[in-house]
């Protein structure tokens, strides 16, 4: 076959395309229209199961305890409650766990994308011996399971004297995540190396070139790991609730935990303290969504 | 700076043993954390399990009694093995098909297709704490929305939470709910496959049904084995759901029934302080993942399909 024939097969212009789709679109068969009318109740159906639980959790905030033990349930409060959001920010001191928690994603955001985003560097754009083990340990990590190395870190701690600090929940992430490094590296890898070359003969050192070419080259891939590290400092439960004990230190997860401990079944109050800690993620989610995305494409983008 | 270059080189550094320097300059953070968190760390556990430690007073070597104790005198040991296989094994390949098929019917043009994606995806941005409550709510057995929905199908529904026989199933229930977390890394595996294909498969006669087994599964093979993988090694260390939504605030409750096998682990470790104990326990769990993982490896060398051919 001729080489231009079958290139202009694969690739044909705008105009032709559009053309060529309409002529489709017109002759789509009734089979296809029922077909698309199927999956739109589909989509609609599924959507529903999706989203009830979240209006059911953000109505049942807003009801008496009265109102929630009516039957048939009523799907809008009758009358609404804000005053159960009172109760449980002020019983829940979730003004106190916000803070906490902010702190502590703060710290985690810096040092995620600072440490991953040096260590990602040397991986992807520097040569020397032993870098191809070095990067197959590190995936290797990725498969150990977060209990196994969780007891003996707390004994290495608490031998520290970091036990009821924020130190084991904020000084590991300096020295970087096996999974973010490997995202990062892989964003890197698509900066082409003859812009490092050209840093290097304009004089500057490996340490420049990172700081002022790669990174604000990367800020997609940077809101990316800042994105994830922020939702996973904001769900942490575990590191908090095996490191502290003092109800000031709590984070968000473990003052929810005592929160629901101590209201047992009072669904109103409950479900107020669920929402004050989700919807900050909710929005984060709203406004952040093509990088909440990004990572997966990034990561999956590696395999085909 | 050019003129300091032949007493440098002179020295021993060549050019590329300079770069190789800042090479591990640029790696060292990854190394010594590597060294300090976790490689010190597991050694330091692989010995312990092997010792009565419990943090304080005592670390005197007691052989395989901690491993001989797990296997044959801790009857909640094998209890939370089961509970953790339970969900393994009814969760992971659950998801695995719901997140496809989320994929599936969302991979068309349509108008409005953005919204249903943001949509089904929202709930798996959601997790922890807050989620377990809701849930919590959700699956009471009288007043719960879910049984009461059951109840207009006239379907009785389980006590779910309370009754040991469901929790279980409360909790995968609970996770299908956040499936959209795996829809989003097949739909893009999805919108990845040519065009060309399809066409070539319209040529030769095929239906739908057909195209997406002969050409979209095999194609997407990569992606469903790393979700098996990642779920694997995920769904094994199932912990804070046993944890946060036992019966009346009692971790793993009732009878035991959400005491995963790292709860059980947990609970020996910070609990009793039974450390040697809990240390044997994670290398076991650590010995079943990584068989696992290599029976996966092996197995998909029959099942993945990778286009570019062996790397």
């Amino acid at each position: 076959m001729n080489m231009t024939a079958f290139s202009k097969r694969e690739y044909p212009s705008g105009q032709a395309r559009k053309a060529a789709f309409f002529a489709l679109s017109r002759r789509k068969p009734l089979s296809d229209k029922l077909m698309t009318l199927f999956m739109l109740l589909l989509m609609t159906l599924i959507g529903v199961m999706m989203l009830v639980p979240l209006w059911w959790m953000i109505s049942t905030s807003l009801k008496s305890m009265r109102e929630i033990m009516a039957y048939p349930p009523t799907i809008v409060p009758e009358h609404v409650h804000w005053d159960n959001y009172i109760h449980a920010w002020q019983k829940g001191h979730f003004g106190r766990y916000t803070l906490n928690t902010l702190f502590l994603a703060g710290i985690g955001v810096l040092s995620h994308v600072l440490s991953n985003t040096f260590v990602a560097y040397g991986f992807a754009k520097i040569r020397f011996k032993g870098k191809k083990l070095l990067f197959s340990v590190m995936l290797g990590t990725m498969m150990i399971p977060s209990f196994v190395t969780l007891i003996p870190q707390y004994i290495l701690f608490s031998k520290l004297h970091w036990i009821n600090t924020y130190l084991p929940l904020t000084v590991p992430g300096f020295f970087g995540s096996a999974f973010q490094i490997f995202l990062v590296r892989q964003f890197f890898l698509t900066i082409p190396n003859e812009l490092i070359e050209a840093g290097k003969v304009d004089g500057a050192s490996h340490f420049r070139i990172w700081g002022q070419l790669m990174l604000p080259l990367s800020l997609p891939v940077i809101a990316t790991i800042a994105i994830m590290t922020f939702q996973g400092a904001w769900n942490d439960f575990t590191g908090p609730l095996i490191y502290i004990n003092s109800e000031s230190l709590f984070n968000l997860q473990i003052g929810l935990q005592s929160f629901k401990s101590t209201e047992t079944t009072q669904w109103h109050y409950l479900m107020a303290g669920s929402v004050i800690v989700l919807l900050p993620v909710v929005l984060l989610f709203f406004l952040f969504q093509k990088y909440f995305i990004e990572g997966m494409n990034i990561s999956s983008g590696t395999k085909g | 700076m050019a003129h300091h270059q032949p007493a440098e080189a002179g020295k021993g550094w060549s050019l590329a043993g300079r770069e190789a320097l800042q090479g591990y300059l640029f790696v060292s953070p990854w190394i010594i954390g590597f060294l300090l968190f976790t490689a010190g760390p597991m050694l330091f556990s692989l010995y312990a399990s092997f010792t009565n430690y419990d943090i304080t007073s005592q670390m005197a070597w007691i052989g395989i009694h901690n491993y001989d104790t797990m296997l044959n005198h801790d009857p909640l040991f094998w209890k939370s093995l089961r509970n953790t296989l339970y969900f393994v094994v009814v969760s992971v390949p659950l998801q695995t098909a719901a997140g496809l098929v989320l994929a599936v019917i969302l991979n068309r043009k349509m108008p409005g297709i953005r919204l249903f994606r943001t949509v089904f995806y929202l709930p798996s941005i959601l997790s922890g704490v807050g989620v377990y409550v809701l849930w919590m709510m959700l699956l009471s057995p009288s007043a719960g929305l879910v049984n009461l929905t059951l109840g207009w199908f006239g379907i009785d529904g389980p006590a779910w939470l309370t009754d040991p026989a469901w929790t279980k199933n409360a909790i995968i229930l609970m996770k299908l709910w956040g499936a959209g977390s795996m829809m989003l890394l097949y739909l893009a595996s999805l919108q990845g496959v040519p065009r060309k294909l399809y066409e070539a498969a319209e040529l030769d006669g095929a239906g739908r049904l057909r195209k997406f087994w002969h050409v979209t599964l095999p194609m997407i093979t990569p992606v469903i084995f790393f979700e098996i993988v990642t779920g694997l090694i995920g769904g094994f260390q199932i912990f804070q759901e046993g944890y946060v939504m036992g019966y009346g605030n009692d971790p793993g409750a009732p009878m035991n029934s959400l005491l995963f096998y790292n709860l059980h682990m947990f609970l020996k470790a910070f609990k009793v302080f039974d450390m040697g104990y809990a240390m044997a326990m994670a290398w076991f769990l650590f010995l079943i993942v990584l068989l696992l993982t290599l029976i996966n490896l092996t197995l998909s060398r029959f099942w993945v399909h990778y286009e570019g051919g062996e790397q």
